[in-house]
């Protein structure tokens, strides 16, 4: 897209949209960037409001708590430091103190990170510089640490590495736009000398939309799972006719490109992305090269559902998101072939169907310009995701041979350790709340600030939920806060599920662990809430089919009438 | 390419950048005489008319225009 383009969405219907605001501050002109920003917004179906500061003002409006940026009360502030005005900066400082440069900027950073934090309940966004090489050192500059580029570069380790400790914290990567792009289309100098602008004009949907892209991680908007085609995907020839020994992977003809993208996909594995394959073929000669071939990177272990047979690859697909429980919108669809991509495009709208190149030397790199898979955190319980969703697999299987519900329920063996909030807890349940869309009654996200905070407040109850059972362990699951809005009423701040462990009676396990706590500390009763989502249709009937009474917004329970709901889940003793 | 093709050929950027209905320019205008036409547009049209022109401008030329008429001039000279 040109920036014209995204200019142009400013003037269609935001109706509908999810509504956010975004505050950029900026020490250039930057009243293209916030125009770009709302216009990238509509394509990800955010109507994000964007009040511009006049520029030069982070500072100000950062300090000055009576600033307009206070008084605006944002979700998220954008901070763009360019590195050209970093340069002026260096230029200005002392030749005696340009060794310190880099750490006198970051700690004036902390500074005004720490008073924003202390001030407003907001994610900060902040740039990296892009490297701008003054030459004054030639390629001796990375011996001598007062030159510029020295500076700059330790600045941007030291960005990276605040933004490891501080979860608000987060870093646009302007230094990689820079390096795919290239200087001369990022920066444009008569532009920037005649009107104080820094991006050019065709950077800047590049940029926009990296920014975009961090927000909509940030409102649960992110892939989770990406679907793989054999032949000419993972390998070079089609293994029905080449056979095992003559498909190009490893040495043989072009499989290098096909090696180096599976080391991608392993990667993406690693990091808690669901990998599964759907390709028309016969089960037993799909699954060869995963079991024999000695160069294959991918192993039948790391996918969580193969699915190798000569149905279409739309009911495959179908298929697949049933077994996993997530939304078209968490997938992408991988295949070489146009056609396929066609059929899966017009009969599931809501996937990403990346228009491969047809040479496979060119996938990765194409694949990294779509930046599919931004993320707004990353625990170590992801990488265990796969093995998860096997089980699942295994569940589905399992059960269709069961007649009776229960019966099924009960050969499951389930067990659940129910335990406040702790310090092992809390990364893994703000990561919920973020992700969490469709089991999710209200949907108010809390990162890990939030939660610690709730955590250790009086105000709230906390209670957070594995379940596991004879196929494996799903981990923490269910999270509850409870607030004590009244003396007698327990209000359910926030209750929410992983999706997998739907339909296995967990939510009346859930709702007799909170009555047993309120009925043991004398509640009345309990009050809940549906605050309705596009996608949370899922648990709108949830009070009601619990017994909760309709009060006005509200569900009420009366504890003294409530009989325990029959489950099949036992409480883990250690 | 004489006077004008560019006066045409201005009139569809500009019509397409400011988007805000047609635009009829003439030499003696200035950005006072078209809506929508500021400082900021101006960024963009400047870009606009030198990729679809192919063309650079300088700094200097940038901010030397009066009206459209000395805009023409310039692009004349490239």
């Amino acid at each position: 897209m040109t920036f014209n383009e995204l200019k142009k969405n400013l003037k269609k219907n935001f109706t509908g949209f999810e509504p956010l605001k975004l505050a950029l501050l900026g020490d250039s002109a930057t009243q293209f960037l916030a125009q770009a920003i709302r216009g990238a917004g509509y394509n990800q179906r955010l109507d994000i409001n964007v009040y511009d500061a006049d520029f030069n003002q982070v500072d100000r409006q950062i300090l000055d708590l009576s600033s307009e940026l206070h008084g605006f009360q944002p979700d998220i502030i954008l901070i763009f430091e360019a590195g050209h005005k970093l340069l002026q900066k260096f230029n200005k400082a002392e030749a005696g103190i340009r060794a310190d440069f880099a750490e006198n900027q970051i700690s004036h950073i902390h500074h005004l990170v720490d008073a924003l934090q202390n001030n407003l309940k907001t994610k900060v966004i902040y740039f990296n510089y892009a490297e701008e090489d003054d030459r004054v050192f030639g390629n001796f500059a990375n011996k001598v640490p007062s030159s510029f580029i020295f500076q700059q570069r330790k600045l941007n380790y030291l960005l990276t590495e605040y933004a490891t400790t501080n979860t608000c914290f987060n870093i646009c990567d302007m230094s990689a736009m820079q390096s795919k792009m290239g200087r001369a289309l990022l920066f444009s100098p008569a532009i920037y000398t005649t009107s104080e602008m820094v991006l050019s004009i065709d950077a800047l949907p590049m940029v926009a939309e990296s920014v975009v892209q961090m927000i909509a991680a940030f409102q649960g908007k992110f892939k989770k799972c990406i679907i793989l085609d054999l032949d000419n995907l993972l390998w070079g020839g089609v293994i029905g006719d080449d056979g095992l020994d003559n498909i190009q992977i490893g040495g043989l003809g072009v499989g290098k490109a096909f090696t180096e993208f599976q080391y991608w996909v392993k990667k993406l594995q690693q990091r808690g992305i669901i990998i599964c394959i759907c390709s028309k073929n016969t089960d037993s000669v799909a699954k060869e090269p995963f079991e024999k071939h000695p160069d294959m990177v991918l192993r039948l272990k790391d996918i969580a559902v193969f699915l190798a047979n000569w149905k279409n690859k739309a009911d495959n697909i179908n298929r697949i998101q049933q077994i996993l429980n997530i939304g078209f919108d968490s997938m992408v669809f991988l295949d070489d072939n146009p056609f396929e991509r066609n059929m899966v495009i017009q009969n599931i709208p809501d996937i990403t169907v990346p228009e491969l190149p047809e040479d496979p030397a060119e996938y990765l790199e194409y694949l990294y310009t779509l930046n599919l898979f931004e993320t707004a955190s990353y625990s170590s319980e992801d990488a265990n995701r796969t093995e998860k969703y096997q089980k699942e697999s295994e569940r589905v299987v399992a059960q269709a041979s069961f007649a009776n519900e229960n019966d099924f329920l009960k050969s499951l063996d389930m067990l659940s350790d129910v335990q406040p909030f702790n310090s092992f807890s809390i990364p893994r349940v703000a990561q919920l709340s973020q992700r969490s869309n469709q089991f999710n009654l209200r949907t108010i996200r809390y990162n890990e600030e939030d939660i610690k905070r709730i955590t250790a407040s009086e105000r709230y109850i906390t209670f957070s939920f594995t379940l596991e059972d004879k196929y494996g362990d799903n981990g923490l699951i269910c999270v509850i806060i409870l607030e004590k809005k009244q003396p007698k009423t327990l209000f359910i701040d926030t209750w929410l599920m992983s999706c997998r462990v739907l339909k296995r009676g967990m939510e009346n396990f859930v709702l007799n662990t909170i009555v047993d706590y309120a009925r043991d500390k004398g509640y009345q009763n309990i009050v809940g809430e549906y605050l309705p989502t596009a996608k949370n249709a899922l648990a709108k009937d949830l009070y009601a089919n619990l017994g909760f009474t309709q009060d006005g917004a509200h569900w009420r329970l009366e504890i003294a009438d409530y009989q325990p709901k029959e489950c099949f889940i036992n409480i883990k003793k250690l | 390419m004489k006077r004008a093709e560019i006066i045409s050929q201005l009139n569809e950027i500009f019509e397409d950048i400011i988007d805000e209905g047609p635009i009829s320019l003439s030499d003696t205008n200035t950005a006072n005489d078209v809506d929508g036409w500021d400082s900021l547009t101006n960024v963009q049209l400047i870009v606009a008319i030198e990729k679809i022109m192919n063309i650079r401008f300088t700094s200097e030329e940038i901010q030397s225009w009066k009206n459209v008429g000395e805009m023409v001039d310039c692009i004349l000279t490239k």
